[in-house]
């Protein structure tokens, strides 16, 4: 593998274009405690990147930092492009960032259908008054809207839940309806915050056919966090290794696993 | 038919009427607690304020008078203009508006993820803050509201219902009105929620924060609008309460008949402040008018808190309230 400012091509042959998101040397703290220490990687477009470490290493706080839920103090962050001011949350999902959450954080009163609804926000214009004024348009806009979030329904297969409060679901079915409501924002960037925990075999191997899907199909840019090792291992195309806010190594999967500072802080010494 | 069974009828459809404007407060709470999950203690105040500052702006009255007086030793107490009633009820909102966003901006922006009952104190700090600052904004004696609302026996009824049963119904124009008025209101507000994006960012923000800004929703824009139709609703319970009984400091306790009225209809139910305001002013009326004489009357005061006492007891999430379910 070969890394340029073109890109570079996977082993399964899909070629990944230039650098989309690079943090440059950031540091995050909370009051005494350092939580990311001097970090700098990079995401490539159309990349599955992932960034593992054991528990408490910083990996969801760089997801925070790169969703603008925390500032941090010292390091640079540069987006498509462009060195990123600091935004509030709010904002960065206009500039193209979705995300999921480590524990599930759906709006459970609502049904399915309205929670990826929620996802379209950042892609409708009319105003209140211009909804109160302008009916049709603010319709049209709405059937525009709703015609992507079925297409994204059909393409997790939820067609069958679509009606039903979330709050109902199965754990494994809300996660699938929180993956369609950050696909919904038809992101550039999508973070995933440990998409498989707490699930089964089964519906671990739902999620990675999803999200190879999502990237295959739609060319989504994902960042994602996870706890299991194989599955980290079979959908990555680059791995940031994490340990106590510290990068101790970076690369394919394959240079990941041979890292020696890797294995010994994270996969242990193996046992044959 | 029986003259007993007229009364009856005519007691229940008062209570209705009646129903209607403890609605209207509770609606305001409603609002709230859906959008935001806190119980606002001060709505009540809020419709005070709301009918003050509507009285002062049509009667030309200026603001912190006494305090001015006082502190300069003028002697001014009105600009000496009466701003037409539908003008003055456009300004008032605005005030009201207003009010919501210094609420956020040195309240609700200060308590985020804070736990419920931290943001129930803030609200009860507000409401006593309020209420003197509406005393000194506006003084504190009893004003007469009046926004060009018909008041007084409705004719029309009387008539009819004499030609068909004998006995004229006593219904009041001002409850009629109230009643179409909170019709209106409660349509408009359905419709925002269920077919705005704004309204879908309200209900986003009241399930979840964390996920309702990282699909791009501004808590901020959406405290300030939650907040904003509230203090409009006020304002509609303020009028309507200070055209009946006029512009008083005892108004803000009308908050008190509204809690009843949201455990009968539930905290989070738009339709369950109404049908709750409605049973409660229906079962007033009609206790006191069948059971009251028997235990010696005044059965008004306590009637509706009793009804919600046994809700309480047998179905505390009330009628149309979400249930309450507690994964383990």
């Amino acid at each position: 593998m070969s890394l340029d400012d073109t890109g570079y091509t996977t082993p399964d042959g899909r070629t990944i274009g230039g650098v989309v998101m690079e943090m440059k040397n950031i540091t995050l703290k909370f009051g005494g405690v350092t939580a990311i220490k001097d970090i700098s990687f990079d995401i490539r477009e159309g990349e599955i990147r992932a960034i593992i470490g054991p528990n408490g290493a910083g990996k969801s706080s760089m997801l925070n930092v790169i969703n603008g839920f925390y500032h941090p103090q010292e390091g640079e962050i540069w987006y498509k492009g462009a060195r990123r001011q600091a935004m509030k949350p709010h904002e960065i999902a206009y500039q193209g960032i979705a995300r999921t959450f480590q524990n599930i954080a759906l709006f459970n009163g609502m049904t399915t259908l309205d929670n990826i609804m929620t996802g379209r926000l950042t892609h409708m214009k009319s105003g209140i008054l211009a909804q109160a004024i302008w009916k049709g348009a603010a319709e049209r806009e709405e059937s525009a809207n709703r015609q992507k979030v079925e297409e994204i329904i059909d393409f997790l297969e939820i067609q069958s839940i679509r009606k039903t409060p979330v709050g109902r679901l199965p754990y494994g079915l809300q996660k699938r309806v929180e993956l369609a409501r950050a696909l919904a924002a038809e992101p550039s960037l999508l973070l995933l915050d440990e998409p498989m925990a707490g699930m089964n075999v089964e519906e671990k191997e739902d999620m990675s056919r999803f999200i190879l899907d999502v990237n295959d199909e739609f060319g989504t840019t994902i960042a994602l966090i996870e706890h299991d090792m194989g599955v980290v291992m079979d959908i990555s195309d680059r791995v940031v290794v994490m340990d106590y806010g510290k990068k101790i190594g970076d690369g394919t999967p394959d240079e990941v696993r041979a890292n020696q500072e890797v294995i010994d802080a994270y996969l242990g010494v193996a046992h044959d | 038919m029986p003259e007993q069974l007229l009364w009856g009828m005519e007691a229940a459809i008062n209570g209705l009427m009646a129903g209607v404007m403890y609605s209207l407060v509770a609606l305001g709470f409603v609002l709230i607690f859906k959008a935001s999950g806190i119980f606002n203690y001060a709505q009540g105040v809020m419709a005070l304020f709301a009918a003050l500052t509507l009285v002062g702006i049509q009667n030309g009255q200026v603001p912190f008078a006494h305090l001015i007086n006082a502190m300069f030793g003028t002697e001014i107490h009105h600009f000496g203009w009466h701003v037409p009633a539908l003008l003055a009820i456009i300004l008032a909102a605005g005030v009201m508006v207003l009010f919501a966003i210094i609420v956020e901006r040195y309240i609700l922006k200060h308590l985020v993820n804070q736990e419920p009952i931290i943001l129930f104190m803030a609200t009860i700090g507000l409401a006593y803050f309020m209420e003197g600052f509406g005393d000194l904004m506006w003084g504190s004696d009893i004003k007469k509201l009046d926004v060009g609302l018909v008041q007084g026996i409705n004719l029309t009824i009387d008539e009819v219902t004499y030609d068909w049963f004998g006995y004229g119904f006593y219904i009041d124009n001002l409850d009629i009105s109230a009643a179409i008025i909170a019709a209106i209101l409660v349509g408009v507000l359905v419709l925002f929620s269920q077919y705005t994006k704004q309204g879908r960012a309200m209900r986003a923000v009241a399930d979840d924060h964390q996920a309702a800004l990282s699909v791009g929703i501004s808590l901020r824009f959406i405290w300030v609008l939650v907040w904003s139709i509230a203090g409009f609703v006020a304002l509609v319970a303020g009028v309507m309460w200070g055209a009946k009984s006029g512009v008083q400091f005892s108004l803000s306790l009308i908050a008190l008949k509204a809690l009843p009225v949201l455990m009968l209809g539930g905290f989070t139910s738009i339709p369950g402040a109404i049908v709750g305001g409605l049973i409660i002013g229906m079962g007033e009326k009609l206790f006191e008018f069948t059971i009251g004489p028997m235990i010696g009357g005044a059965t008004e005061n306590w009637f509706a808190y009793m009804l919600a006492l046994l809700f309480l007891v047998f179905r505390p999430q009330g009628l149309f309230g979400e249930k309450i379910i507690e994964r383990v």
